[in-house]
């Protein structure tokens, strides 16, 4: 059961947080809100009178709107296309043909009148992540909603981006909507909402004015007190492991998401990524793997260059590598535990051979591997893996990385989607395989899990490295690094043009 | 502390490869074209190779000397595969048609110098006709696909819906005398394999890939049973259909090659261009396309947003399957006399092959069918006058085509991003 | 692109059952995919719900029955007499054909017929089975793999020409001439399953398309190859090759209690190829790789397995497969090379593999169904005067109800149950 007996008030005119961790049930009851879920039993009021919503239609008509955490745009559409979709103008008559001038002028009047910036004849699938998001609101301003929701809008925005839509929630208010603002972020929600409701598996556990202290919300939000500091000495970093040098990579489509990059790890480090998702994070860490082509550039391992090695090669020379999507990249679903956990070696000693595959020896291995690595499943590792909760699926992935003697661990989001016990687990792995002499590079949308375990954190802002700092810099000159600004201060950063 | 945003200006220019598809397919062509001129130019005769604009092989005709038109044109296809070696890419286009044109007259040449006298003419009107006339199933169930998957249904039972179609057809077009029926019964034939695409798709789930190759053998044995049960025993009550009338548009329909190609057609060619238009003007400007293809592409943003994805899934499906029935009336209404087991022979698929060539796109479609019913149409020219080529391989011609069309020239083509995948809510 | 569908709980209880530890006997796994999940409920009411609907079109279908219709209110039991006459007689028959005739059993105890007659149907059924045994496998490993392999005819074809040429043309001693030919087939069919695989692979030329064209190819190419000088059959002037040697004919089993019991080793091969298949999947590296990319090629190229490579070797092995299919029915009971040498062997094997869940064992018993099934079909159509081809509605039938079990458990109103549906987990577009 996701949601437990919850009550929700929104005033009109307000901005009411919902806060709780991942999991806790929050987009859950969005969901059902806007008539995408059922509930099994309770009602829902608007203006005090009970309305059925069986589904988006009902919501809408009942003045409900809502930005999806995953946005709901259809990519190759328009803007105006996505905005006029399911309300569509036409030029009327049985066969509908569609008015798309009248459409386009609906989006400029919405967006000019919220100063939302939407132009509607760009295709989405080419606008970046903040202007999509703008897109969404237009979509639900365009349908004359009066409560609108946000379903964790800041998770893929720079700092400067939340900022901005923190501006245009502020805008929508003085207009006199309502917003449902669902995030884990405390900072976001101090700054902005009038009423913060906290939930916890499924329940509320309590509505608190927005002056209550950071340590309190976090501590009705998870339970007991959280500290994402990670106990790390200091680093003894030694020689460099990875070398790229003038790194430049296209994304699926062609166009070009890594633009020179230059990046050292060295032994006994931690090399953190930040920055805002879709800055060309993850087509580097695939180049680097051997999973997308390398347009110029070259890597070395360990002195070693990379170059034409298959991915096969590259994580027998030592590298291991837990990819951004578990449920696409990282496990066969379908597949064991025990099989997973063998995905890279299964036809090498003891496992298998070049022909032959030994289930009992993949069998005994899994077992020692669940019981170190804490993995709550089956203690025999014959569960399917997407039986598994999505802590548990992630940490058979670290474990089969880290069950191979490691020169560079490339960790891509480890912790996406992850509850609590397991982000502290394997931050702690991290951190032990570091001690370990293993140069570490790993790339997070989240600042504050690059903070804790970085040693230094490059910054990537659209395909470069624009700046390499030490994990003390302020917060606030990091934000405006990853939103592209740069300082002339020599001493902390550099621009990646000037590298050679 | 000055501070100054980075600006987006791409800074590592790719290292340019020499070995560009362009220069690679050039090669290719340029060695196609050698080949053309040394082989067929050596195997040609002296004897003319006849071009005619008519549908028959008498009156005017450009005449040119086999072996001579063979090495012409032979090097003039090399030239142009050379010349991709040294162009710009908007010329690639161009030069490949012309590359592949010439290396195509060169082997005719070969082909028409070595016919027996009298045969050695090629009716250029009567293949643009045949071409048209072959390609008319194919356009027809490439359309029922479009309809299906740019809604993100798979529909691989094309061949099965032709099947139906053609069944019904010559059944009530004997039974009631009226080929008009016989057309509306093909739809509902059609209609019947849809529904069952449909609610077997949508509704159970089950995986579109197999549901249709399932659909197929269900069809061909029904059909095949109900022939032999019902048909085989009186032909004459229930399977001897009537052709569809043609209808000549006055005036149009005398120019030369196109003429005959388009306007002397029946309710099948006229049908099919009627529908090209209508489902691409469809799809792409009135509030039906625009929801059927975001239904495609990402049912979740359209449900979000109050369109009904699984009833506009149903509603192309069924469509779709009266198209197809309608398709499936030309294999006993125009292309033969009456129904026979079997007698669609897969072109079902081929239909299936020319939707993923267009590129799930009405014209496209229509091109690609265009072109395989181009190449049978040519099979059949050269079976005409004797080619010393087995007819078999002649006949192979249009499915070899195909592959290297799919391999060669579209490799990884973008489906509706959600075909095939069932629609559930939450 | 991937959005979860029903996949999850249900697969995992087929995917499951492959990690249990294989029973030691030949009974014992027998007894295992009997019981495994809830499948074999499902499967069997899916052959009675098909059995139920051929019926229904054997009555309507039937002259007589139909001119019931028209005094069908005043006497509606004319109707359901006649009806139940033809469709039990037509089903007896179908049980006759493919099993066992009890009359045939009196008549052999007796000693009044020969006990040539009373293994016949099993023959015919055994006969069937072992080619369908093995293009159900060419199928099914392929979809394990991850591709849908429609090519399975063309590869059979290919399969056939290759057993045939070695059969009549290499003059070799018995018992290698029959390997050598074997090997052939295996060899042709493999090499053209390797063609779609190599596109996918190098091209991303999309399995479905190129095996269906190249099916076509294959007819043709046939077509070509048996009016040539030095294969066609100098003594005919139809259509048609010189016949295999003995040396290269499969033996038969039962040849010793009489000359029309046709089944071969044909079906000696395809248990075994059956066996070496389960093995290969199981335990064997190139199955655990076939496996992973089949079930998520993303997954598997993260971790460094060769996705395309992988698919080249599984259509090439799947191609063997078939092509083994087409030579076992070229040496076994074809003995010559015809336009039509093998048939629909290639598109049942389709159909075999998905009802045999694409598992090799799950494929050995959907085949002796089959098998059975156009056995019977043969005595039905001689005797009661119905069409074969309603065989092949009825088996279309059964594969759409259990490629739906969600239909065929509304329908009977079962308890909502763990049963595998077909292909569930790969549902994919193109």
């Amino acid at each position: 059961m996701a949601n437990d007996d919850i009550s929700l008030t929104v005033e009109p005119g307000e901005i009411h947080a919902l806060l709780g961790e991942n999991g806790a049930g929050k987009s859950t009851l969005m969901n059902v809100l806007y008539g995408l879920l059922q509930p099994d039993e309770g009602e829902i009021l608007v203006d005090d009178k009970p309305v059925q919503i069986r589904g988006p239609r009902d919501a809408i008509a009942a003045g409900i709107g809502m930005v999806h955490q995953h946005f709901m745009l259809v990519p190759v559409f328009t803007v105006a296309e996505n905005v006029m979709l399911g309300a569509e103008q036409t030029t009327g008559g049985p066969i509908g043909f569609l008015d798309r001038r009248r459409a386009r002028k609906l989006v400029r009047e919405v967006s000019d009148r919220y100063r939302l910036a939407v132009d509607p004849d760009r295709t989405v699938e080419d606008l970046p992540v903040g202007v999509q998001q703008r897109v969404e609101i237009v979509k639900a301003l365009t349908r004359e909603v009066d409560l609108l929701i946000l379903d964790e809008p800041t998770a893929v925005l720079t700092p400067q981006e939340t900022e901005d839509l923190l501006e245009i929630m502020r805008t929508l208010k003085a207009a006199g909507k309502s917003i449902v603002f669902i995030t884990h972020k405390l900072k976001e929600v101090k700054a902005i909402a009038d009423r913060i409701t906290v939930i916890r598996r499924g329940r509320t556990v309590g509505t608190a004015p927005p002056d209550t202290s950071e340590e309190e919300l976090a501590s009705l939000m998870v339970g007991r007190s959280v500290l994402l500091r990670v106990d790390k000495g200091a680093s003894e970093a030694g020689a460099a492991v990875l070398d790229v040098a003038g790194f430049a990579v296209n994304d699926d489509r062609g166009h070009r998401a890594v633009d020179g990059v230059d990046l050292t790890v060295r032994a006994g480090e931690v090399l953190g990524i930040a920055g805002v998702q879709g800055n060309g994070q993850t087509e580097l860490i695939e180049a680097i793997m051997g999973l997308r082509p390398v347009v110029a550039g070259t890597a070395t391992l360990d002195g070693r260059p990379m170059h034409g090695l298959s991915t096969r090669e590259i994580l027998r020379a030592g590298v291991g590598y837990v990819p951004e999507d578990r449920s696409v990249d990282g496990l066969v679903k379908d597949f064991t535990v025990a099989e997973n956990l063998v995905l890279d070696i299964y036809n090498t000693e003891p496992y298998g051979t070049r022909w032959v595959v030994r289930p009992e020896a993949i069998a005994e291995s899994a077992r020692a591997r669940i019981e170190q690595f804490d993995v709550r499943t089956d203690a025999s590792g014959q569960a399917t893996v997407g039986t598994l909760s999505g802590g548990n699926q992630q940490k058979v992935i670290v474990a089969r990385e880290f069950s191979r003697p490691l020169k560079l661990f490339i960790a891509a989001q480890p912790t996406r989607g992850v509850d609590v016990g397991s982000i502290e687990f394997i931050h702690r792995q991290i951190v032990h395989e570091r001690g370990e002499g293993t140069a570490v590079l790993l790339v997070s949308s989240e600042l504050d899990e690059v903070l804790a375990l970085a040693d230094r954190v490059a910054v990537m802002y659209r395909g470069r490295v624009i700046a390499v700092v030490s994990p003390d810099t302020p917060r606030e000159e990091i934000g405006l690094l990853m939103a592209g600004v740069t300082t002339d201060d020599p001493a902390t950063a550099r621009t990646g043009s000037e590298d050679d | 502390m000055t501070a100054s945003t980075v600006e987006a200006a791409q800074s590592v220019v790719e290292p340019v490869r020499y070995w560009t598809r362009q220069r690679k397919v050039g090669v290719g062509l340029a060695a196609v074209g050698v080949v053309a001129a040394l082989l067929f130019g050596s195997l040609a005769t002296s004897r003319k190779a006849e071009f005619t604009l008519a549908e028959t092989i008498s009156g005017s005709a450009v005449g040119i000397d086999g072996t001579v038109g063979a090495v012409v044109f032979g090097v003039l296809a090399a030239l142009a595969g050379a010349a991709m070696l040294v162009t710009a890419r908007r010329w690639f286009g161009w030069l490949l048609g012309l590359g592949i044109v010439s290396a195509l007259i060169s082997f005719l040449c070969w082909q028409l110098s070595q016919a027996p006298d009298n045969l050695n003419t090629i009716p250029l009107g009567s293949v643009a006709r045949s071409s048209v006339t072959l390609a008319l199933p194919l356009i027809l169930g490439a359309l029922a696909g479009v309809l299906c998957e740019r809604s993100a249904v798979i529909n691989v039972a094309i061949e099965g819906q032709f099947l139906m179609g053609a069944f019904a057809a010559a059944m009530f077009t004997t039974l009631a005398g009226s080929v008009w029926v016989g057309i509306l019964a093909a739809g509902a034939g059609g209609l019947i394999i849809a529904l069952l695409l449909a609610v077997l798709a949508i509704r159970f789930l089950v995986d579109q890939v197999v549901l249709g190759v399932v659909l197929n053998v269900f069809a061909l044995g029904l059909t095949g049973f109900l022939y032999e049960q019902l048909m085989a025993k009186d032909q004459s009550k229930y399977n001897q259909p009537t052709f569809v009338p043609e209808w000549d548009i006055p005036g149009l329909s005398k120019i030369p090659l196109i003429g005959p190609a388009l306007f002397k057609g029946n309710i099948f060619l006229y049908g099919a261009i009627v529908l090209v238009i209508l489902i691409h003007v469809g799809l792409f400007y009135t509030r039906w396309g625009l929801r059927t293809r975001a239904v495609g592409e990402h049912p979740a943003a359209a449900d979000t947003l109050g369109v009904k994805v699984l009833a506009l899934r149903y509603r192309n499906v069924l469509v779709g399957g009266l198209v197809a029935g309608f398709g499936g009336a030309y294999f006993t209404l125009l292309s033969t006399t009456n129904f026979n087991k079997n007698m669609t022979s897969g072109l079902g698929f081929v239909a299936l092959a020319a939707l993923i060539f267009g590129r799930w796109s009405p014209i496209g479609s229509m091109l690609a069918a265009l072109f395989f019913g181009f190449c049978s149409a040519l099979a059949f020219s050269l079976g005409s006058i004797n080619s010393p080529i087995p007819s078999q391989f002649l006949n192979m011609l249009p499915y070899i085509a195909t592959i290297i069309a799919v391999a060669g020239l579209v490799g990884r083509v973008r489906a509706p991003a959600a075909d095939g995948t069932p629609y559930i809510k939450g | 692109m991937t959005e979860q569908t029903t996949a999850s709980a249900e697969d995992l209880a087929a995917a499951g059952a492959d990690q249990l530890p294989p029973p030691r006997t030949f009974a014992g796994r027998f007894l295992a995919s009997m019981w495994t999940a809830n499948t074999v409920t499902v499967t069997v009411l899916a052959v009675l719900l098909a059995l139920v609907i051929g019926g229904i079109l054997i009555a309507i279908s039937d002259e007589a029955v139909r001119a019931t219709f028209s005094y069908f209110f005043s006497r509606p039991s004319d109707f359901f007499t006649l009806s139940w006459d033809k469709v039990s007689d037509a089903y007896a028959q179908l049980f006759k054909g493919s099993i066992v005739d009890p009359a045939t059993v009196q008549a052999a105890v007796n000693g009044t017929g020969p006990w040539e007659r009373v293994f016949f149907p099993i023959s015919e059924t055994l006969t069937y089975a072992a080619p369908l045994a093995l293009t159900g496998l060419a199928f099914a490993v392929a979809f394990r793999g991850g591709l849908f392999n429609i090519g399975v005819q063309g590869q059979a074809i290919m399969g056939a020409v290759g057993a045939a040429i070695a059969g009549f043309l290499l003059p070799l001693p018995v018992g290698i001439h029959l390997v050598v030919a074997l090997v052939f087939g295996a060899a042709f069919g493999g090499m053209y399953g390797f063609v779609p695989g190599f596109l996918k692979a190098r091209t991303g030329a999309h399995e479905v398309i190129t095996t269906i064209m190249l099916n076509y190819v294959a007819l043709f190419f046939l077509g070509w190859l048996i009016v040539q000088k030095g294969i066609q059959d100098p003594e005919r002037s139809d259509a048609i090759s010189k016949p295999v040697d003995d040396s290269a004919q499969l033996t038969h089993l039962l040849g010793f209690l009489g000359p029309s019991l046709r089944v071969n080793l044909g079906i000696v091969v395809a248990i075994l190829v059956v066996a070496a298949i389960a093995w290969l999947l199981r335990r064997s590296t190139f199955g655990f790789e076939l496996r992973a990319v089949g079930l998520n090629p993303e997954a598997s190229r993260t971790a460094g397995i060769g996705v395309g490579s992988t698919y080249v070797m599984v259509m090439t092995v799947a191609g063997a497969l078939a092509g083994l299919g087409g030579a076992t029915i070229v040496l076994g009971t074809a003995v010559s090379l015809t336009g039509a040498v093998i048939g629909g062997v290639g598109f049942d094997g389709l159909l075999v593999g998905l009802l045999g869940r694409a598992k090799p064992w799950g494929v050995f018993f959907a085949a002796l169904l089959f098998g059975a099934l156009s056995a019977g079909g043969n005595r039905m159509q001689s005797f009661s005067g119905i069409s074969l081809e309603l065989v092949g509605v009825i088996q279309a039938l059964i594969v759409i109800f259990v490629a739906a079990p969600a239909l065929v458990k509304t329908v009977f109103r079962l308890r909502p149950a763990k049963v595998s549906g077909l292909g569930t987990g790969m549902s994919k577009g193109w």
